[in-house]
This record gives structure tokens, sequence and C-alpha cells, in this order.
């Protein structure tokens, strides 16, 4: 009986089975360095010490702190994050506009007829790629925490910094964009003696000017968020009001300035929409 | 008649195609791009910043004297060690945030999908939108209030801001999948649970795993910077060095920040070639 029980469980076994456990335990071999990398400890949620202070710091977000001064001070940093990002993009758009244009294949002379590699277009293609790449690659807090040093706590670093970061952004769509789109009639006005710019005017521009406006003002959209981030190294805005908050645990000004992120975020959406129907 | 409606239909567009004239300005588009660029001077003047003024000479020396003083990184073996486990420790975070945020977020995509009614869904939805609209960053400080300053509390945050993303999005992917399976065992008496682990996770779980590794590249990049907080990995080590105004120990941490950051650009886009491949 108990022979029979065991061979037809053997039976129904599933074949891949051995194969499922060798990779249980080779993914249980793999996490068991990285929770010890990240110090992975959920027993101090309920450290009675943490939960005291994270309690205390919970309660005072109700109700949000709503005293006139107070919410001046919160419109003040909104209008200043809007700023901020608005800037930003347009120093952004100096950056992105020669970039994209010197990187992009599409406006490439020397791709065209045969034998006219040309030593120097190539290296600034690529010095252009490489600068690219390094601004981009940079978070923008990062760049926020450096340009702290250079200009002082304020709106000013942030606007450098998102300018940096999404000029470099900016750069790598919009070459892309331009590569993607049709690029004969380029191709063309090339072919038949005219300059980059003729060709990116006459030929790729009123291809791509609608594709090119949205994402850039799809980054401004980011760049509203960013923006309130980069407060926590001291660059102005909603999130530098927001850290003061924090770093004094005043649950009822940080609850209302996470409301006003909350809403700021939804109406940046809803413009960046607006503005993209508009341009259709 | 359908066919003499269609041709009706092509007429009329012919018609209006070679009767109207095209339209030299489009007066709407103009009105927004005039607002735009108000807005955008606007900005500058209220953030009163002038572009030309970060060109004069003082400025630039001043920025170059700054730039100079990370030069040259500081490359000893020990301080490579260090950054070693930074870099370690960063991708344990983003690893370990995404993993458990996938586990959780498979838990909440069935309410979310509305498999167990209408309250629980709205419930749900608005948790997953609550986790995904507060910013990395605000969780990171409030998570490091409430388990204390390192690597966990990082986890900790990517983790909430993940599972808020990835819930919608595996919720939207169980929606969209064909019912049929599902029904059938629901039909035959078998619970939602059972129905969705039997019938609907096989066919979902490869689109569950590609947002998966789409979310973890972004929390490789994210988890570079919570550290700004306090919340462990390269970006606390960064702060540590440029609070200590030892700018070539930043500068080598910011090197392997943009390796890291290439790193992770260049395996994606292998994979996603591969993927791509694949699909034919």
């Amino acid at each position: 009986m108990a022979t029979t029980v065991t061979r037809s469980y053997l039976g129904t076994l599933d074949p891949a089975a051995p194969y499922r456990l060798l990779g249980i335990v080779l993914g249980l071999c793999l996490l068991w360095p990285l929770l010890q990398l990240a110090q992975f400890n959920p027993l101090l949620l309920l450290d009675p010490n943490n939960i005291r202070v994270f309690g205390d710091f919970l309660i005072q977000f109700f109700p949000p702190n709503l005293q006139v001064d107070f919410l001046e001070l919160v419109l003040t940093a909104t209008i200043q994050t809007l700023a901020m990002a608005t800037a930003g993009i347009a120093l952004a758009l100096v950056i992105a506009a020669p970039l994209g244009l010197i990187i992009s294949y599409s406006l490439s002379i020397s791709r065209i007829g045969p034998a006219s590699y040309h030593p120097f277009a190539q290296s600034v293609r690529w010095l252009a790629r490489f600068l690219m790449l390094v601004l981009r690659g940079i978070p923008e807090i990062v760049w926020a925490l450096l340009l702290v040093r250079i200009f002082g706590l304020g709106p000013i670093a942030g606007v450098l910094a998102i300018a940096i970061t999404y000029g470099g952004m900016l750069a790598k769509v919009y070459s892309e964009i331009l590569e993607s789109g049709n690029t004969l009639p380029a191709r063309a006005i090339l072919l038949a003696g005219g300059g980059r710019l003729a060709a990116f005017f006459y030929g790729m521009l009123p291809g791509c000017a609608q594709e090119l406006a949205s994402y850039t003002v799809y980054r401004w959209e980011c760049a509203v968020r960013a923006s309130v981030i980069m407060g926590f190294v001291g660059a102005g805005g909603l999130g530098q009001l927001m850290d003061q908050s924090m770093k004094m645990l005043n649950g009822g000004e940080v609850s209302t300035i996470l409301i006003v992120f909350l809403g700021l975020v939804l109406l940046a959406d809803y413009i960046s929409l607006f503005i993209r129907k508009q341009l259709e | 008649m359908k066919v003499q409606a269609n041709s009706e239909a092509i007429k009329t567009v012919i018609h209006s195609t070679s009767t109207e004239p095209a339209r030299l300005y489009c007066i709407r588009c103009l009105i927004t791009l005039g607002l735009i660029l108000g807005l955008t001077v606007l900005s500058f003047m209220y953030l009163s910043l002038n572009p030309a003024a970060l060109f004069t000479s003082e400025a630039l020396s001043s920025l170059f004297g700054f730039v100079g003083r990370f030069f040259p990184p500081d490359l000893s073996d020990d301080f490579l060690r260090k950054i070693g486990a930074g870099f370690l420790e960063t991708i344990a975070i983003s690893a370990l945030a995404t993993l458990t945020a996938a586990v959780l977020s498979i838990g909440l995509a069935l309410p979310v999908a509305g498999r167990f009614g209408l309250p629980a869904k709205v419930v749900a939805r608005f948790m997953c939108n609550f986790l995904r609209s507060v910013p990395e960053l605000v969780w990171a400080v409030l998570m490091v209030l409430a388990v204390g300053l390192g690597p966990f509390a990082g986890t900790l945050a990517l983790t909430l801001h993940t599972t808020g993303v990835l819930g919608r999005l595996f919720g939207e992917t169980l929606e969209n999948y064909p019912p049929a399976a599902s029904n059938a065992l629901t039909l035959s008496g078998a619970g939602p649970i059972d129905a969705f682990f039997y019938a609907t996770f096989p066919g979902i779980a490869p689109q569950l795993l590609s947002y998966s590794l789409y979310r973890w590249e972004m929390n490789i990049r994210m988890a570079t910077i919570l550290g700004f907080v306090g919340a462990g990995g390269l970006g606390q080590m960064l702060f540590y060095e440029l609070s200590l105004l030892r700018e070539p120990k930043a500068s080598t941490v910011i090197i392997a920040m943009l390796l890291l950051v290439f790193l992770v650009d260049a395996i994606s886009n292998r994979l996603r070639r591969i993927q791509m491949h694949n699909l034919g």
C-alpha cells in the first residue's frame, strides 16, 4: 500500500521540480548577501524608541498647518518652484539645441558621399556625445549639491542643475527624434549643397517640430517634480521648505507642504497636457 | 450602401482639402507660444537670474577654481575599496527594494484589478496613487526617522514608492489579460486567489518581470542619491565627503556614480535589443 502511494506520488511529481528547487536555493544564496549589504532588519520597525519618534511625528500630520503666514510662505515657495522649472528648461533648451544638432547623424555631411570621412567632424561629434553623457549621467540633485557650493543656497543652483541635466537629456532625445523622422528632405538639401542649418530648418523642423515641442513640455513637467526634490540639498523652492520643516520635526507643516506638492504635480500634469493639445 | 458612404466621405475630404487654402498662421499656437515666452521671461525676472551674469570673468574664475579642487580624484586602494562597498550597497538597496515591492505589488494587484469587489478596488487604487505620488526622497526622510540612518531606510523608502508604481502597473496588466481561463476556474468553484495563481499568473508573468526590471533600472539610479538624506549607498558617501570638503574623494564617488549609470544603461540597452530581436 505504502509503496503504491510513493510511486504514484513520484509519478505526479513535476519533472521540472528539481530545477525549480535548484533555482530557489541559488536565489536564496544570492539574496542572503544582499540582505546583509542593505542591513535588512525589519525588527527596527518595531523598536519602541523608533516607533515613539516616528509616531509622534506622524500624529502631528493631522491637522495640517493652515496658518495664514505659513500658507503665504508655501505659496511663495510654490511660485519659486514653478519659476525654477521654467527657467531651468529654458536654459536646458539653449544647451540641448546645439548639442542635438551636432550629434544627430541625419544632419551629418560626412555621412553622405563616398570617402568623405572627416576626422575633425568625427572628433567634434564624439566630444559632444561625451559631454552629453556626462551632463545627463550625473543626477540633477548631485549637480544641485555641487552648485549650491558655488552659488550659495537658493534657487539659482536649482535652475542651473535642471539646465545641465535636462540639457543633456533633451540633446539625446532631440537627436533621436531627428534621426527617427523622415530624413530624406534634409538629405536632399545637403546633397544639393545646402548647409546643415538650412537642412535642419527647411528639411527637418517642419516634420519634427511638434514632437520636439511636446517632449520639451513633458520635460518641463518632470522639472517641476525635480525642482521640489532638489530643495533637499538647499536649492530653493518647496523642497527646501519641506526639508526645514522635517528637520524641525514639524508634522503639521510637512503635511501642508506635501498636499501642496501633490497638487502642484497634478497641476503641472494638466498644464503640460493642455499645451501639448494646443500644439497638435 | 457602405461603399457609397465611403466614397462620399472621400469626396468631402478631397473637396475640403482642395478648396480651403492652407492656413498661414495658427492663431491658437501663436497665443500659446507668446504665453510660454512671456512666462519664461517672468520666471527669470522673478528669480532675478541674469544668465549673462554667469559668464563674467569673476564667476568663471571662481567656477574653475571650484572645479580644480576636484582634481586629481583620490584613487588610493583604501578609498577604492570603500567605493566598491558603496557600489555594492547601492545595488543591494535597489535590488532588494524592487524584489520586495514586486512581491507586495502582486498582492496589491488583485484588489486593484477589482478581483475583491469595488470597495477594495477603490481603497487599493488610492493606496497605490498615494505611495506613488510621494517622491522617493521624501519617503527616505520619513524612513530615516522610522528606522534610523543607513541602507535599510533607503530600501524601505524605495520599496514604498515602487510598490505604488508596480501595484498600479500590475493591476492594469491583470485587468487587460483575457479573463477566460480564470473565469473557467472561478465558475468551477475556485476562489479568486487560486484562479489568479493557476490561470492568470503564468500568462502575465513575463510582463510583470519586464515591468520589475524596468523599475529596478530606475531604482538603481534613485539609490545612488537617496544617501543625501542619510539612507545609505554612494550618495551618503558623496554627501559625507563634500561636507568635510574633501573634494578629491567626492570626485571619485561621482565617477563611481557615472560608471554605475553607464553600466546600467549599457546592460538595459543590450537586454532591450535582445528582446526586440526575439520578438522578431
